[in-house]
C-alpha cells in the first residue's frame, strides 16, 4: 500500500501539486490518468523518490519515502522512468544484471544469475542477451529495460507512460505483461498513462487528476464516462460500452 | 611489459642490457632514472586514462576527459597560488591545495554541462575546451604577471624528462586512488545510466558524483605537480575500449588501465627517439597523436553514439 499524505508542491510561482492525499492500493493495477499538466508525472515522481519533499508524506507499506532508505527501497519498488536518453554502451544481459544491484552490490550470486536468466526470458530477450544497447531499435530498447527493473524483483513496479513510442502491438504485450506480473506474481504496479483507452481496458484502480489535485478514483467501468471527459478533459468525445469495459471514441 | 623494457634502455646515454650489472654507474643510471621514469609514466597513463572513464560516466559524455575539461587547469591555478603565496608550503599542502582548486573547478564544469541539451552531445566537448581554456588562461596572466611562466609551462605540458628517483614518488599515490576507484567500478556505471535509474537502484548518486569527482581531482592534481598535464589520453583510451567492449566498468577498468599506460609509454619513447638526443614533451606527441584520433571519433561518433 502506498499512502501518500498532504503532498504539495511547487516550482518557482507555480503551484504543481497542492494537498495531495491519495492510498494506492496493494496488489493490481492503478494508473494515473489526467490532462496533461494535471501532475501525474510530479506525483509520479514524488513516490519514485526522483523529486525532494517541499511537505507531505509518502510512505510505502509503512516505510518512509526518504534518501535514509534508499536501499531498502530500491528492494520494495523499481522505477521505469520516462524514456531516458542513454549514452553508455552497455549489452542488455550486462543491464539487466544492473537490475540485481540493490540485492547484491554488485556481486552477483548464483539466485542472482537465475533471476536475470528468468527476466531475459520473460521478455524475449535472450537472442539479444549479448547486443549493445544501442544496436537495438527503440522498441527493444524499452523491454530491455522492464527486463532489467523486472529482474529487480520488488512488489512494487512504477512506470512513467512506459507506452510513449511504442507501436499498438508492442503496447498491448507490455501491458498484457503488466496484467500478468500483478495477476500471477502479485506485483503491485502503479503507472502513468496518456491513453485512457490502455488504461480503462487493463487498470483495476484509476486515479483522476486535475490541477494539481485528486479530482476522483475508482473502477474504470465507472470512471470512464462522458462526464468525466467534459468536466476532466474538457472534451466531449463520446464513450461506447464494449464488453464491461469503456471505450473513448477518439 | 615489452613497451617497459624497451622505454628502460632508450636515452640520451645509451645503455645495453648487458651492462647493467658490470657497470656500476648504468646500474645507478638504471635506478635513479630510467626506472622512475618508466614508472612513472605507466602510472601516469593508466590513471588518466581510468579518471577520463570515470569522468565521461558522471558527466554523462564521451568526449569530456580531465586535462581539457578544467580539472588539470584547475590543478595548475591551485599550484600557482600555494607558489605566490605560501612558497615555503610542504609538498601536502600543495597537493591539498591544487586538489581543491581541481575540484572546484571540476564541478564548475558540471553544472555547466547539467544545464546543456542532453539532445546535442558535441556540446560538452566544445564548453570543456572553452572552459579549460579560459582557467588555463587565467594561469597564464597571473603567471605571467608574476614572471612565472616557465613554471607555467612544466606544469600544463607534461613531460617525464624530469622524473627522477626521489622527484616521481607523489604518483604512487594516484595509483592507489585508481586502483581504489574500481572497488566501486559498478557505482560509476550505474551513475553512467543517469541519475534516476542510479536512484532506483538505491544509490547514493551525490555521493558516488563527490567521490568520482575527488579521485579525477587527486589524480589530476598529482599528475600535474610531478609531471606536468598530459592532454588526450583520458579522452582516447576510454573511446576505444568503450567502442569496443562496453561500458561495464568492472569487466573493463583494467583494461582501460592497461592501455593508458601503454599509450604515453609509446609516446614517450617516441618523444626521446624521434629527435634524439632531445627531447620532445610527452604532451606535444599526444597531442599531435590525440587531435587526430579526437577528430576521427568526432567523425565516426554519430554512427555509434547514443
Amino acid at each position: 500500500m502506498i499512502v501518500v499524505e498532504n503532498l504539495s508542491y511547487s516550482v518557482a510561482s507555480a503551484q504543481i501539486l497542492t494537498d495531495v492525499s491519495v492510498t494506492l492500493p496493494k496488489g493490481g493495477i492503478t494508473a494515473l490518468i489526467g490532462p496533461n499538466g494535471a501532475g501525474k508525472s510530479s506525483l509520479f515522481s514524488h513516490i519514485a523518490r526522483l523529486l525532494p519533499m517541499q511537505s507531505g508524506r509518502i510512505t510505502v507499506d509503512g516505510m518512509d519515502v526518504a534518501p535514509s532508505n534508499r536501499q531498502e527501497l530500491a528492494r520494495k519498488l523499481a522505477i521505469l522512468p520516462q524514456q531516458a536518453h542513454f549514452a553508455t554502451r552497455l549489452t542488455v544481459k550486462e543491464l539487466v544484471q544492473f537490475g540485481r544491484y540493490p540485492h547484491c552490490q554488485g556481486r552477483l550470486r548464483t539466485e542472482d544469475h537465475e533471476m536475470v536468466e528468468a527476466s531475459l526470458h520473460a521478455f524475449g530477450l535472450m537472442p539479444l542477451a549479448g547486443r549493445f544497447l544501442d544496436t537495438l531499435s527503440g522498441g527493444q530498447r524499452h523491454k530491455a529495460h522492464v527486463a532489467m527493473t523486472y529482474a529487480q524483483d520488488t512488489d512494487y513496479l512504477l512506470l512513467d507512460e512506459p507506452l510513449n513510442n511504442l507501436d499498438i502491438a508492442a503496447s498491448r504485450a507490455l501491458m498484457a505483461l503488466l496484467r500478468r506480473l500483478a495477476d500471477e506474481e502479485g506485483k503491485t504496479i502503479v503507472i502513468v498513462l496518456h491513453d485512457i483507452n490502455f488504461a480503462a481496458q487493463y487498470a483495476d484502480h484509476l486515479v483522476v487528476l486535475k490541477d494539481g489535485r485528486i479530482e476522483r478514483e475508482g473502477k474504470p467501468a465507472d470512471m470512464v464516462t462522458g462526464a468525466l471527459l467534459a468536466d476532466v478533459f474538457r472534451t466531449d468525445a463520446q464513450v461506447a460500452v464494449v464488453g464491461d469495459t469503456p471505450f473513448v471514441m477518439p | 611489459m615489452v613497451l617497459a623494457a624497451i622505454s628502460l634502455f632508450v636515452g640520451v646515454i645509451s645503455l645495453r642490457p648487458s651492462e647493467i650489472f658490470q657497470d656500476g654507474a648504468a646500474f645507478g643510471l638504471m635506478l635513479d632514472s630510467r626506472l622512475p621514469r618508466t614508472l612513472a609514466t605507466l602510472i601516469a597513463g593508466a590513471a588518466l586514462a581510468v579518471c577520463g572513464m570515470i569522468m565521461q560516466m558522471l558527466v554523462r559524455n564521451r568526449f569530456v576527459e580531465p586535462m581539457t575539461a578544467g580539472t588539470g587547469q584547475g590543478a595548475a591555478l591551485g599550484i600557482l597560488i600555494v607558489v605566490l603565496l605560501f612558497p615555503s608550503a610542504s609538498i601536502l599542502v600543495k597537493m591539498s591545495i591544487a586538489t581543491a582548486t581541481a575540484m572546484v573547478s571540476s564541478i564548475g564544469f558540471l553544472l555547466i554541462v547539467r544545464r546543456l541539451p542532453p539532445a546535442q552531445p558535441l556540446l560538452v566537448p566544445l564548453v570543456a575546451m572553452i572552459y579549460g581554456g579560459i582557467i588555463g588562461a587565467g594561469v597564464t596572466f597571473v603567471a605571467y604577471q608574476w614572471d612565472m611562466l616557465q613554471y607555467i609551462d612544466t606544469w600544463l605540458n607534461g613531460d617525464f624528462s624530469g622524473v627522477m628517483r626521489g622527484r616521481y614518488e607523489l604518483l604512487w599515490v594516484a595509483a592507489l586512488i585508481t586502483a581504489l576507484t574500481y572497488v566501486i567500478a559498478d557505482q560509476f556505471a550505474i551513475a553512467g545510466l543517469g541519475r534516476d535509474a542510479s536512484i532506483n537502484l538505491g544509490l547514493n548518486y551525490d555521493q558516488v558524483m563527490i567521490l568520482g569527482l575527488l579521485a579525477i581531482s587527486v589524480v589530476a592534481a598529482l599528475t600535474v605537480i610531478t609531471v606536468g598535464a598530459i592532454p588526450f589520453v583520458g579522452l582516447i583510451v576510454p573511446n576505444i575500449i568503450s567502442r569496443r567492449f562496453g561500458d561495464n566498468l568492472r569487466a573493463t577498468l583494467p583494461l582501460t588501465a592497461l592501455c593508458g599506460a601503454s599509450l604515453v609509454l609509446v609516446s614517450d619513447i617516441i618523444g626521446r627517439v624521434i629527435r634524439a638526443p632531445y627531447e620532445i614533451p610527452v604532451g606535444t606527441v599526444l597531442g599531435v597523436l590525440g587531435a587526430v584520433v579526437f577528430l576521427w571519433l568526432l567523425y565516426a561518433g554519430p554512427k555509434h553514439a547514443r
